[in-house]
């Protein structure tokens, strides 16, 4: 029987993964010079409303494309799915390749030319002009909250691993991350922040690449990790509850049943469903995760990626600052590119902890009963910085935190400077001051940028006082993504959709988004409903909701604007395909076409996704 | 705003040249007096290549792309 090595009960719970040296701290101080400097340097050239929301509209497609990537590789979608790898296995991959590339290709092939063509500064800049201001305004006011509870949560997640990771006090990390993050922001706005991101994705894979390679001349390649897998599945129990529970007894901590019951370590047991991804989708018991193939197709393929990824205005606005349309249509294509190869340093440092790693890892519900008993557990998010330890000396250790830290930066960043622009063009300006002049829109993004990184900071607090806010927040957030996606490919592909379509499409759309999500939540055995089977998981759930409310949002639009009057076709120019003549990319050679790099990326794709089958 | 997007890649290179000498120094440093607490596969040397590749990397960014030649340019 396993000795548990694991449960390490003499440890302090307050011990943290990985101890820093005096060389570490000065690298992390280097990190914060550099982004600050990088502020302060960038505030003579932003003069102008445009130069602080559009970063000046001069981005090059490299800068535009690193920077529309780098919003989204956050500190949190580090940790998070490297735990969900260690979890899942390798089905997690699917949130960075069917999840992620054909969307980031429609949005530069197809979607770009009209956020480019119509010249607004937001995506409910665009929802203004195609369809007034009630559904720019809906879109708008909930983005604006949205995103600064979820820079708050951002904060507050940061502070917590910090202190995880290195013992740092919590107030210490909120107030210096928010003070570097405000004063770069505040200083040069989107400029500032894009730089920034470029900076922080190098140093992102700088920091983390050296885990998956340590981690694969360990483990002997790719066929050795899978006898590894293959061997700790076996040893650790997983899939076997009474194997996990005599384990946990024997280090005198009671599993705790009604916990343990529904978590994924008494899922499927079966090596190959860890390291293959997709012939275990068959069923929903046939893979750890509980979902089946039109989940991930479908749901997160066709609906959840295609609105995060071509309506969160986080994203689409780096994407927006790129110079001319050929640019703006190479960014996301170069984005996709690297976005493809981002598992290496997230999923794989994941799959490489459940092979490797002695010390068992756990689902937080178990870990916290543990920590109630006095014992203490590592949880799955805890696989990255454990595998940072593993590896990492002084020095890369040091490199290592700031990646992780590098990565908080810039999903923070992203959230305000969003928010900023929000606020300012389709709020402010619209709905309190429609004649202010650039100056006095440049002095708003500033103050609003400040103003909402204290917001931010208060909501961290909260968040501090009850961790179910963090939940919920996460939750509403994903309400309005599917919706949005449906109002925004609908009116850029069908001149027919009204005002009024658009509208109640989007109201209806997040209201049963909503109402899914409360029903659930309620009543648990909903999900059977939702997710078409007894068999699924929480994870389906969220991939159904999404598919049944951009299915509503679409039937809803069409009825209505089938019974509503349309704009006359030259008022939807530039808006809507058929109506818009698009501007040329311009004379270029065959490799410097978007479409050429798409295609490629497609293949590769293909390729990828045919290996791991 | 070539002036910008040059000044990003020197930026970039002038941290990681920063980096890769912190770096390769300590990698060195460990070679002659090794530590007594030692990291997985540290009969590697990891410090010392991956310090070399930063600084290979630092050196080409801002040496290509440095502001003198970009005002040239």
């Amino acid at each position: 029987m396993l000795t548990l090595p694991f449960l390490l009960a003499s440890a302090s719970a307050a011990k943290p993964l990985v101890s820093a040296s005096p060389v570490d701290f000065v690298i992390i101080a280097i990190y914060f010079l550099f982004v600050i400097g990088i502020g302060i340097y960038l505030k003579k050239y932003t003069k102008t409303g445009d130069d602080f929301f559009m970063a000046g509209r001069e981005m090059t497609a490299w800068i535009a494309g690193l920077a529309f990537l780098s919003a989204n590789l956050g500190a949190l979608e580090l940790l998070g799915w490297a735990g969900s790898a260690y979890e899942y296995g390798i089905l997690a991959v699917h949130w960075y390749w069917i999840g992620a590339i054909p969307a980031m290709l429609l949005l530069g092939l197809v979607m770009m030319p009209f956020y480019y063509a119509s010249k607004t500064h937001s995506v409910p800049g665009y929802l203004q002009l195609r369809y007034g201001p009630a559904t720019s305004g809906l879109s708008a006011i909930c983005f604006a909250l949205m995103t600064i509870l979820m820079s708050g949560v951002n904060i507050f997640a940061m502070a917590a691993v910090m202190q995880v990771v290195l013992g740092w006090p919590l107030q210490l990390s909120i107030w210096v991350s928010s003070i570097a993050m405000g004063l770069y922001v505040v200083l040069a706005g989107l400029l500032s922040a894009i730089f920034n991101e470029v900076l922080q994705f190098v140093l992102i894979w700088l920091g983390s690449l050296l885990i998956p390679i340590l981690g694969m001349i360990q483990a002997g390649g790719w066929a050795g990790l899978k006898r590894d897998i293959a061997k700790n599945l076996v040893h650790f129990g997983i899939g076997n509850p009474a194997v996990v529970a005599a384990n946990l007894k024997a280090s005198g901590i009671e599993h705790p049943t009604s916990v343990l019951k529904n978590s994924s370590i008494f899922g499927t047991s079966h090596p190959s469903t860890y390291t293959h991804a997709w012939s275990t989708l068959g069923h929903f018991s046939a893979n750890p995760m509980g979902i089946n193939w039109i989940g991930i197709v479908f749901g997160l393929g066709a609906v959840i990626s295609m609105g995060y990824w071509t309506t969160d205005f986080l994203v689409v606005q780096r994407v927006m600052s790129a110079k001319d349309l050929r640019s703006a249509k190479m960014a996301p294509v170069i984005g996709a590119g690297f976005k493809m190869f981002v598992p290496i340093i997230v999923i794989l440092p994941g799959l490489l902890g459940l092979g490797l790693l002695k010390t068992q890892l756990f689902p937080q519900p178990i870990v916290d009963a543990a920590a109630r008993q006095g014992h203490v557990l590592y949880s799955y998010n805890d696989v990255l910085p454990i595998m940072l330890a593993k590896y990492c000396g002084p020095g890369l250790l040091g490199l290592g935190i700031t990646a992780l830290i590098a990565g908080f930066m810039s999903g923070m960043a992203g959230n305000i400077t969003a928010f900023a622009t929000v606020w300012t063009h389709d709020i402010y300006k619209p709905m309190m001051n429609p004649k202010a002049s650039d100056r006095h829109l440049l002095a708003m993004g500033r103050w609003s940028s400040a103003i909402g990184i204290l917001v931010s900071v208060a909501t961290a607090y909260l968040v501090m006082k009850s961790n179910s806010i963090m939940d919920y927040v996460q939750a509403l957030f994903s309400f309005f993504i599917a919706p949005l996606f449906g109002t925004v490919i609908l009116g850029m592909l069908w001149k027919r959709t009204t005002k009024h379509g658009g509208f109640w499409g989007l109201l209806a759309g997040t209201a049963a988004s909503v109402g899914m999500w409360l029903w659930v939540l309620k009543q648990p055995g909903a999900l059977k409903y939702i997710a078409l089977s007894p068999h699924a998981q929480p994870m389906a759930a969220d991939m159904f909701r999404a598919l049944w409310s951009f299915i509503l949002v679409v039937l809803v639009t069409v009825v209505v604007s089938l019974a509503t009057r349309s704009k006359p076709k030259e008022e939807l120019a530039g808006l809507v395909m058929g109506c818009t003549d698009i501007p040329p990319e311009g004379q270029y050679p065959l490799v410097h076409r978007p479409i050429f790099w798409a295609a490629v990326i497609s293949v590769v794709f293909i390729a990828l996704n045919l290996y791991f089958w | 705003m070539t002036k910008h997007a040059n000044s990003i890649w020197f930026l970039i290179g002038l941290q990681l040249l920063i980096y890769g000498a912190i770096v390769e120094g300590v990698g060195l440093w460990e070679l002659a007096n090794p530590p007594t607490h030692k990291t997985a596969l540290a009969y590697l040397h990891p410090a010392i290549w991956w310090g070399a590749l930063l600084l290979a990397m630092g050196l080409f960014y801002t040496i290509r792309f440095r502001p003198a030649r970009t005002l040239k340019d």
